[in-house]
């Protein structure tokens, strides 16, 4: 590096001028950068200019550079959301109107319905009923038909709509005593009930029809799940005679239940999912096996007293 | 005078470091100038508040065991993702998270918007056993926090240090802390959580987190925190859920 005014030296094989630095014998060629990578240089800082001015690039006061394009990722969102609705909107406009049996009745926004469910369930509802819906201990199978607060499209749409037991004024609500913990009953009492309990689904070990858990029963379980032990759905009170257990239906965990009640809760989704996709859920979860006929008012009231 | 050329700078040290430093600068002010007038582009909204004592609890318990290096905190504005997790988060919602915990990784779901999705007790019962609710979950099991107490002790000077660096904790809120958490991982039914609404709003959950009404758990501050997470930002929701039309 010391001489200053080196005079052009070539090098003789490659025929290109060196830098005039020789380290024992290596002498370093002066090759110019490569003219592709030259350009390629410039022109992305020329594509950096013109970015900053088409997109949003710089904070200033009272907001930011805001860019020539109108570009942002929200309205790019939005876009791309408008497309959706754009290819659903054949379904949709008649979807928003009808009403829940209507959807049934029609066999294409039956299908609609049932494949936006589905892939809402899988979204929302798996994590705690299951992939296919098959439930888990504390959370019920949905299959079936055994409903705790009812299964007809409107009771379906409340129960996804409020929630039970959740953070909603409209909220399905009720409250299991918890007869051992609040000392309602003794830990025999307890026993007793619990053996009819399990006597009334069948088992021919338990379940003396006259002795003392029958009277037990009667007295502190009958007014929600009925003088039968067929369950109140008023109070989302389960049947007991139909060996379906929702937590278990050994005399354990019976046992705990009586003692500790349950109270079971899910979220409300009005708000946290769209009306179309509640909808959606409702018929699709209707139609999973243990739906149950709409009927009027009137009918309703009539039913009643039979069922319980 | 000879042609300015590479070789000029390299054989002149104050002018290269003067040319040193201005590129240096360039990068500098395109990267840090920014940073300066970042209270520019995050979007006013209302409702965010500062986490309470307990959910600030269970937040360092979230830091502590990870829970970002699998879960990230930020909804992206992609249409699958306001699908599947709601709303897309927006910067003034991780504005009193220090440090924010949007994460870069997602072997688990996006957290950002779990507050109310699902109930105490399933979050009770998958710390303890995630495979007990999801058959396919790789999610280790947090069952010890259950048995662990909060640490609730310190609170006070959590919430003093976060006040430094800006986050709106009043000096009444930092002298009721303690009291405070152990107010909302009771509940109302047991205590009163009058003066931990007054500070911290009507929104503010207070109840037995865990289903263990004789201790504070870790597992209560973390389930505080994961259940308010998403939730404070009062938006319509569902307008941007597939299908929303509106």
């Amino acid at each position: 590096m010391s001489d200053d005014k080196h005079k052009p030296e070539i090098d003789e094989v490659s025929g290109v001028e060196t830098t005039g630095h020789e380290w024992d014998g290596l002498q370093e060629l002066n090759n110019p950068l490569p003219r592709w990578w030259v350009w390629v240089w410039l022109i992305s800082i020329v594509w950096s200019i013109w970015y900053f001015v088409i997109y949003p690039a710089w904070p200033v006061p009272g907001g930011a550079t805001e860019g020539t394009s109108g570009y942002t990722q929200y309205k790019e969102l939005a876009e791309s959301q408008a497309e959706i609705v754009a290819r659903q909107a054949a379904y949709l406009e008649r979807f928003e109107e009808a009403s829940l049996e209507q959807i049934v009745n029609d066999p294409e926004l039956y299908a609609f319905a049932v494949a936006g469910g589905a892939s809402a369930f899988k979204d929302n509802c798996a994590t705690c009923h299951g992939t296919g819906a098959e439930g888990a201990k504390g959370y019920p199978n949905l299959n079936d038909d055994d409903w705790l607060w009812g299964g007809r499209l409107s009771d379906i749409h409340q129960t996804l709509e409020y929630g039970i037991r959740a953070d909603n004024w409209d909220t399905r609500m009720s409250q299991m005593p918890a007869f051992g913990k609040d000392g309602l009953l003794n830990a025999q009492e307890i026993n007793a009930v619990v053996d009819y309990v399990l006597g009334l689904s069948g088992d021919e070990h338990h379940g003396d029809a006259h002795g003392a858990g029958a009277e037990i029963f009667q007295q502190q379980c009958a007014s929600c799940h009925g003088t039968d032990g067929k369950g109140l759905r008023e109070f989302g009170a389960p049947n007991l005679t139909d060996k379906i257990w929702l937590y278990g239906g050994d005399h354990a965990t019976v046992y705990e239940t009586v003692y500790y009640a349950r109270a079971g809760m899910m979220p409300a989704w009005g708000g946290r999912l769209d009306e179309n996709t509640i909808k959606q859920l409702t018929v699709y979860l209707h139609q999973l096996g243990g739906g149950e006929e709409s009927v009027s008012n009137d009918e309703q009231e009539a039913i009643k007293p039979a069922n319980h | 005078m000879s042609r300015f050329t590479h070789e000029t700078l390299e054989k002149n040290s104050l002018l290269l470091l003067a040319f040193v430093i201005i590129v240096v600068s360039i990068g500098g002010i395109v990267e840090i100038l920014p940073l300066f007038r970042k209270e520019t582009v995050i979007e006013p909204v209302e409702g965010v508040r500062p986490y309470t004592p307990l959910e600030l609890a269970g937040y360092n318990i979230y830091l502590r065991e990870g829970c970002y290096n699998c879960h990230s905190q930020q909804i992206r504005p992609l249409r699958d993702e306001v699908v599947r997790y709601g709303h897309y988060s927006l910067a003034a919602e991780s504005m009193y998270d220090h440090p924010f915990q949007w994460g870069s990784k997602r072997t688990g779901p996006d957290l950002a918007r779990v507050g109310g999705k699902y109930s105490d007790a399933w979050h009770v019962a998958h710390m303890i056993e995630p495979r007990d609710l999801v058959p396919e979950s790789i999610m280790p099991s947090y069952g010890f926090l259950m048995k662990n107490g909060a640490k609730l002790h310190d609170l006070p000077k959590h919430l003093k240090a976060l006040s430094v660096v800006g986050v709106p904790y009043s000096d009444e809120m930092i002298e009721w802390a303690e009291k405070d958490a152990k107010a909302q991982a009771t509940g109302e039914a047991r205590t009163d959580t009058e003066g931990l609404i007054a500070r911290y709003g009507d929104k503010v959950i207070a109840r037995d987190f865990d289903g263990q009404p004789h201790m504070i758990s870790e597992m209560d501050a973390l389930i505080a925190y994961l259940q308010v997470l998403g939730t404070m930002v009062d938006f319509d929701a569902a307008k941007n859920v597939e299908g929303g039309a509106q």
